[in-house]
């Protein structure tokens, strides 16, 4: 069996993409309306659902006088991949995730402004093709900022890869899957620049690291701008039906 | 612009899911033609040039089509356009260089890969040459070039669809520059839809018309299509149909079938064998015997085996076919049929009925036992068809070890993978007389291979006259199952046969050796200084303190007289506390070859140093391996160092490696080396150095023996070659001095040290060297032939192995030790590279050696294991070192694990066949008497090597015709070959004399002599109807004075000198 060619001689990927461009996004908030906020996001063919609900009223067990506690929990649909899985709730891959999820989310979330209670972020994974994480965390900012909790900033996640010495930007599944390709996640805070996120799989030389990491925060700064088009789309939305 | 593709698809579990990708569309790809004005294919250019890929020669690498490409009267100038299949099948022809502007579409490239991975590469590689204008189109994501599959449309159609929509897209694109995009196809359907659509397409034959200076090229074209009746006998039944992929794979699954790779037995083209997985997790041999059931599976080609019922199964050793045409024995079937049931076999007077009948008494004792008897009746029933009387077939979950059916054998039902290549040839003599007539027009003819075990190919030829006398280069297209030899054809002329270049060639390129000199790209990666190159403490890190400075330390290499590649160099001194400094310092070859570089690449491809006995053919660059790398004298040079402190007893008390710069006092050869230790008079530090490496070499050499190692023979030697010509004028042993055991041991020591430190580096991905401990019935054939001697070979471990081999000595013969260290060389496993991950650390162990962890790291300049090796070891001692997924890449590893391996066997084998080739220039006119010894017992022959020579050839005891019986019987118990009257009997280790000849012309009747082998003839023993007569021998012995005398006149040396048998390690 040969291994695939992750990148051509030519420079295209196996989507038809160069090494330095994103997936097609698409993306909307305030998509459910029992939740205080919600958004719908699509990155290629990663599509997830996430639902905020809070700040309200803490379960005793995680109330905190000064802040608000965030709790985050992360579903996958059975039919997300296109072998068909349940997973269970206690999966740690998924808890993973969700953790990541809320640590990145801790650091930009002003949960002082919050005491004594508890922001829930429910995230939905509904189709799967790679840059799980990178999706949930964009699809939650859009979300939270729907919810209008107040945040330091917007945080935007792209993942970024390395192929045949080439830094390569936003993953799909089957690069992802090959073991030898480094996976490298980054959460920026785009306007201080601030990382509030760094997760990588398998193995990547330090020398290299620099580049990759530059090339995965300029897709965040595409990310924020899309991020930002449908913050104001679903404002003017709100303005449009108010007036 | 954004399409899904969606596909189904069977996961390796069996279920079957549907995949959904994204297959992006683009406008910005260009369309390759160099001075194309479209804004898209501008910006494309300067892009690539923004991004520093300048014009290479004239050429531009994002847009290499000419503006000037070849023009014919019919299209005009024009490119061409060839479909997937005309790659697969013509690719030979499209690899010459004459052929260039060539487009390539990803369409086509795609498929290639599902086809073949071996064609894709070779594409891939014309592509990477510029020089040769190719272009890869990417249609499949080009806005306007991409098709969806229509609801009726199969895949394929959806393929050609889209080469035609490129083809015209193209050609509109193309519109002002006045070129024509040219489809080359040859599936007549697309032809027509082609024309149909105004798309200019054409088939190969009418591309291939254009080059009219290049005749040859319709001669390289692979007859596919051929439904060449002619050479079908009217009683060739034809071969059996294979099973269907899905059969065989259920049929593995369900343990029916077995699968393996197909070796043919060296002496017996007509005997197969696979190494199969039992369901019992055992590996077993397997024979397929004859045409018939090997169905048309060729030499390594991954086959499915159904085994025989056991009453066909053989039970006597091989048999040596001789060199024979295969036509004129009447029927391949009848062969192997005579194959197996061999006088020798004990019970060969019962029939057929009964063994059926003595089966059936078995069967109802199973019966009677009662057990599953009543199911096992009932699929005789079954599966019994077709081979009715003889019995059912066995599946692979019954075959016990112990069994005394004899081996198991089977026959071929399915091919699961083809591994053909392209076969050197020449064409079959017998057939030359017929076709001398033969006008311009072509002509089938049969091409037998240089390679023994290949069968014969009918190629279609124009140039047979050109041809006869010659070796060329032919590929095997196609076997269908009506024809009995496969159909192929011809690819290139390599020169007259008998010639030495030629035959060189041909041994090269049999042995899959890369032997074309260094392209340009690779050239580009060596030091811009050149041979200017000198050490600058700056920039090899001297100053900074990554590179030790150990230039003032008296460093000496020792090494074969006329050596250029110096490796290694050596030093030692005393330490205050009693105690030694020994270092060993290996050219530092990683600094000049960083990984990636075009001449990494070449040098992971050639992977290792091929030396012949007139020519080496280099891994690396000249400039670096005799040269920069080199460790001569007097120069300062890089290297990678490992240095001991070693005490008293010569045990390691501790071990550190630096990179450093070194300054050699003194390149020596062994004689100077030994000749410095021996002379007393010499008292300079150099040469106490020696000394006392040669004295903490010993006690080295000691533990190692006292731990089990081993030391096996085997026969080399040497030519003195005559200067202008290069013939060998004279065969010479290889000798052995106590230095050349000295830098071994350094370097064995060193290679162990090492591997621990990668190891303990990089647990997963180390390359390390095993050699696997060989199964014990590897001795069976030697341990029964030592019983009448009386010698006993303790095979437990390998420390029994050498202590009963150092016993294992005859007063009556001297060289019987040797003989048997030779003969239990071959019982070995071979030793081979691993990636650490892919092994449990107990399978680490090095048999030979006796340690339990091995790997290369002396000889980086000859080895690419050591580059790799080097550069583990870097990483392990330096935390700065840049590295990437080279080396921790356990599948990448592994990869390179396999070509290492390959290309290390296929290179002993090469410098064995190049000296065979010099043996038989050698003894090329003479006729010589020499005294050997039977190494080797087939059905019809014995082996014999001639220490002398170090040659080995098979003495035949069936004359050729089938019809008068041997002379010499083959004897199951003494495992010897009796003559009826049971006076006289050949058996192993016995000492003959025989006559050796080689037949001077090359172009013959004879098969044999246009393979050119030695032949043997037995002197002594004298058993009449085998050895040579004596008249003719006293004839012969009264010729060989005459040309003696000839020779003498030519002031050649015709005695031969020095006969040291050599003693080696197998590292």
């Amino acid at each position: 069996m040969s291994r695939q060619e992750l990148l051509s001689p030519e420079g295209l990927r196996v989507d038809g993409r160069r090494a330095n461009e994103l997936r097609r996004i698409s993306c909307r908030a305030s998509v459910l309306n029992s939740a205080d906020g919600s958004s719908y996001y699509e990155q290629g063919n990663t599509k997830v659902l996430v639902a905020v609900y809070g700040p309200r009223e803490p379960r005793t067990k995680s109330l905190t006088h000064d802040h608000a506690t965030i709790n985050v929990e992360f579903n996958v649909a059975p039919f997300s991949t296109s072998e068909r899985r349940k997973r269970s709730k206690g999966d740690k891959r998924l808890l993973e995730v969700a953790s990541f999820v809320k640590q990145t989310f801790e650091g930009a979330v002003q949960t002082a402004v919050y005491p004594r209670s508890q922001i829930d972020i429910y995230i939905h994974l509904l189709q799967h093709d790679g840059g799980t994480l990178e999706t949930c965390i964009n699809a939650a900012t859009l979300a939270l900022v729907d919810a209008g909790i107040s945040m330091v900033d917007y945080v935007c996640a792209c993942t970024a890869g390395f192929i045949d010495e080439t830094p390569v930007l936003d993953l799909n599944f089957v690069e992802e899957s090959s073991i030898e390709t480094p996976d490298l996640t980054v959460a920026v805070l785009p306007r201080s620049g601030n990382i509030a996120l760094l997760q990588m799989e398998s193995r990547l030389h330090s020398s290299k690291l620099e580049d990759v990491l530059e090339l995965a925060t300029e897709g965040c700064k595409h990310i924020h701008k899309k991020l930002d088009d449908a913050v104001l789309a679903a404002a003017s939305e709100l303005a449009k039906k108010l007036s | 612009m954004l399409r899904n593709k969606s596909f189904v698809k069977r996961t390796r579990k069996g279920n079957i899911v549907r995949t959904v990708k994204e297959h992006y569309l683009r406008d910005d790809i260009a369309c390759g033609y160099e001075s194309c004005k479209h804004p898209v294919c501008l910006s494309a250019r300067s892009e690539a040039e923004e991004q520093g890929k300048t014009l290479v020669g004239d050429v531009h690498p994002a847009a290499p089509l000419s503006a000037s490409p070849r023009n014919s009267t019919q299209w005009g100038p024009h490119y061409l356009v060839p479909d997937t299949n005309a790659f697969v099948n013509q690719i030979d022809i499209l690899e010459r260089p004459i052929i260039n502007n060539v487009v390539v579409l990803s369409t086509v490239l795609d498929e290639l890969r599902g086809l073949s991975m071996v064609v894709y590469n070779r594409v891939r590689a014309i592509v990477r040459d510029h020089e040769r204008r190719w272009f890869v189109f990417s249609n499949e994501h080009h806005r306007e070039t991409f098709v969806d599959r229509a609801a009726d449309e199969s895949p394929n159609d959806r393929n050609d669809r889209a080469i035609r929509i490129a083809v015209k897209w193209l050609g509109k694109h193309l519109e002002g520059s006045n070129i024509r995009p040219v489809m080359v196809t040859n599936d007549e359907d697309n032809l027509r839809k082609a024309i149909a659509d105004g798309v200019t397409a054409c088939r190969m034959e009418e591309c291939l018309g254009v080059y009219t200076e290049c005749p040859e090229l319709l001669d390289m074209m692979g007859s596919v299509n051929i439904t060449d009746r002619s050479g079908t006998d009217p009683n060739w039944e034809g071969y059996a149909e294979y099973l269907s992929p899905v059969q065989i794979q259920a049929g593995i699954k369900a343990s029916i079938l077995v699968q393996g790779t197909l070796q043919i037995a060296p002496y017996n083209y007509l005997e197969g064998s696979i190494f199969a997985a039992f369901p019992d997790g055992k590996e077993r041999r397997v024979l397929v015997i004859g045409r018939k059931d090997m169905n048309r599976a060729i030499q390594g080609d991954r086959i499915a085996v159904q085994i025989l019922p056991r009453s066909q199964w053989r039970k006597a050793p091989s048999a040596a076919l001789v060199d024979e045409d295969e036509d004129a024995v009447p029927d391949a079937k009848a062969e192997a049929e005579a194959t197996q049931a061999a006088p020798s076999v004990p019970d060969t007077d019962k029939t057929n009925e009964g063994r059926a009948r003595k089966r059936a008494r078995v069967a109802g004792e199973k019966l009677a036992n009662g057990g599953s008897a009543a199911t096992e009746t009932a699929e005789v029933k079954e599966d019994g068809e077709g081979h009715e009387e003889l019995g059912e077939f066995v599946k692979p979950a019954d075959i016990e070890d112990d069994s005394q059916d004899g081996e198991p054998t089977g026959r071929v039902v399915g091919v699961i993978r083809r591994n053909w290549r392209s076969y050197c040839a020449f064409l079959d003599p017998n057939f030359a007389h017929k076709g001398a007539k033969a006008s311009s027009a072509p002509v089938s003819v049969s091409v037998l291979a240089m390679d023994r075990r290949i069968p014969k190919i009918k190629i279609r030829t124009r140039q047979v006259d050109v041809l006869s006398g010659q070796r060329f280069v032919v590929a095997i297209d196609s076997w269908p199952k009506e024809s009995r030899y496969p159909h192929g054809h011809f690819v290139r002329a390599l020169g007259d046969a008998g010639d030495k270049a030629t035959e060189t060639e041909v041994l090269l390129l049999e042995h899959d050796v890369p032997f074309q000199p260094f392209t340009k790209n690779v050239r580009a990666d060596l030091p811009p200084e050149g041979d200017k190159w000198l050490l600058d403490v700056d920039r090899d890190q001297v100053t900074s303190g990554k590179r030790r400075d150990l230039r003032h330390i008296d460093i000496c290499s020792i090494d074969p007289p006329g050596c250029t590649d110096i490796d290694d160099a050596l030093h030692a001194f005393r330490l205050p506390n009693g105690n030694f400094q020994v270092g060993v310092h290996i050219a530092d070859v990683t600094n000049f070859v960083k990984p990636n570089t075009a001449m990494d690449k070449e040098a992971a491809h050639r992977s290792t140093t091929v030396y012949l006995v007139d020519r080496r053919i280099d891994m690396l660059p000249e400039l670096l391996g005799t040269n920069l790398c080199s460790l001569m004298s007097n120069v300062d040079r890089l290297a990678f160092s490992c240095i001991w402190e070693l005490d008293q007893d010569a045990t390691i008390v501790n071990v550190t490696f630096h990179k450093s710069v070194i300054h050699s006092k003194a390149s020596l050869t062994y004689e100077e080396a030994q000749n410095r230790i021996d002379d007393p008079s010499l008292n300079d530090s150099i040469t106490n150095n020696i000394r006392d490496l040669n004295m903490l070499a010993k006690k080295l050499r000691k533990r190692r023996i006292d731990a089990g190692a081993l030391t096996l023979s085997s026969p080399e030697v040497r030519f003195r070659l005559e200067n202008d010509s290069q013939d060998p004028v004279d065969v010479e042993m290889k000798a052995l001095k106590e230095t050349n055991a000295l830098v071994e041991e350094f370097m064995l020591l060193a290679n162990t040290s090492v591997a621990a430190k990668i190891y303990e580096y990089f647990p997963d991905s180390a390359m390390l060297r095993r050699h696997p401990e060989p199964p014990a019935q590897n001795f069976d054939n030697l341990q029964h032939a030592l019983k009448p001697l009386d010698i006993q070979l303790e095979t437990g471990s390998s420390l029994a192995l050498a202590q009963s081999l150092d016993r294992a000595v005859l007063a009556s013969d001297p060289y019987f030790n040797n003989l048997l260290r030779i003969l239990t060389t071959r019982c070995m496993m071979q030793a081979q590279y691993f990636c650490s991950g892919s092994c449990t650390p107990e399978e680490f162990r090095h048999y030979g050696l006796a340690t339990g962890i091995y790997t290369h790291f002396t000889s980086p300049i000859r080895r690419y294991a050591d580059v790799m090796v080097h550069r583990l070891l870097h990483a392990s001692i330096d935390r700065d070192a840049v590295y990437g997924s080279e080396l921790t890449d356990k599948i990448k590893m592994n990869e390179q694990c396999d070509v290492l391996n390959h290309r290390h066997r296929m290179a002993q084998q090469a410098s064995r066949s190049s000296v065979e080739l010099y043996t038989n220039l050698f003894f090329k006119g003479k006729t010589v008497e020499e005294t050997g010894y039977v190494t080797q017992i087939l059905q019809n022959g014995f082996g014999v090597l001639i220490p002398s020579y170090g040659i080995e050839g098979v003495v035949y005891t069936a004359a050729k015709d089938a019809a008068t019986p041997s002379v010499l019987e083959y004897d199951q118990d003494s495992h010897a070959l009796v003559s009826p009257d049971k006076k006289s009997e050949i058996r192993l280790f016995r000492r003959v004399r025989v006559i050796l000849q080689v037949d001077d012309k090359p172009v013959s009747a004879n098969v044999s002599s246009m393979r050119r082998k030695l032949s043997l003839r037995l002197i002594e023993p004298m058993i009449v109807g085998l050895s040579i007569e004596v008249e003719e021998l006293n004839a012969l012995r009264a010729a060989k004075k005459t040309k003696a005398a000839n020779a003498d006149d030519d002031g050649k040396i015709v005695e031969l000198v020095a006969k040291h048998p050599e003693q080696i390690q197998t590292i």
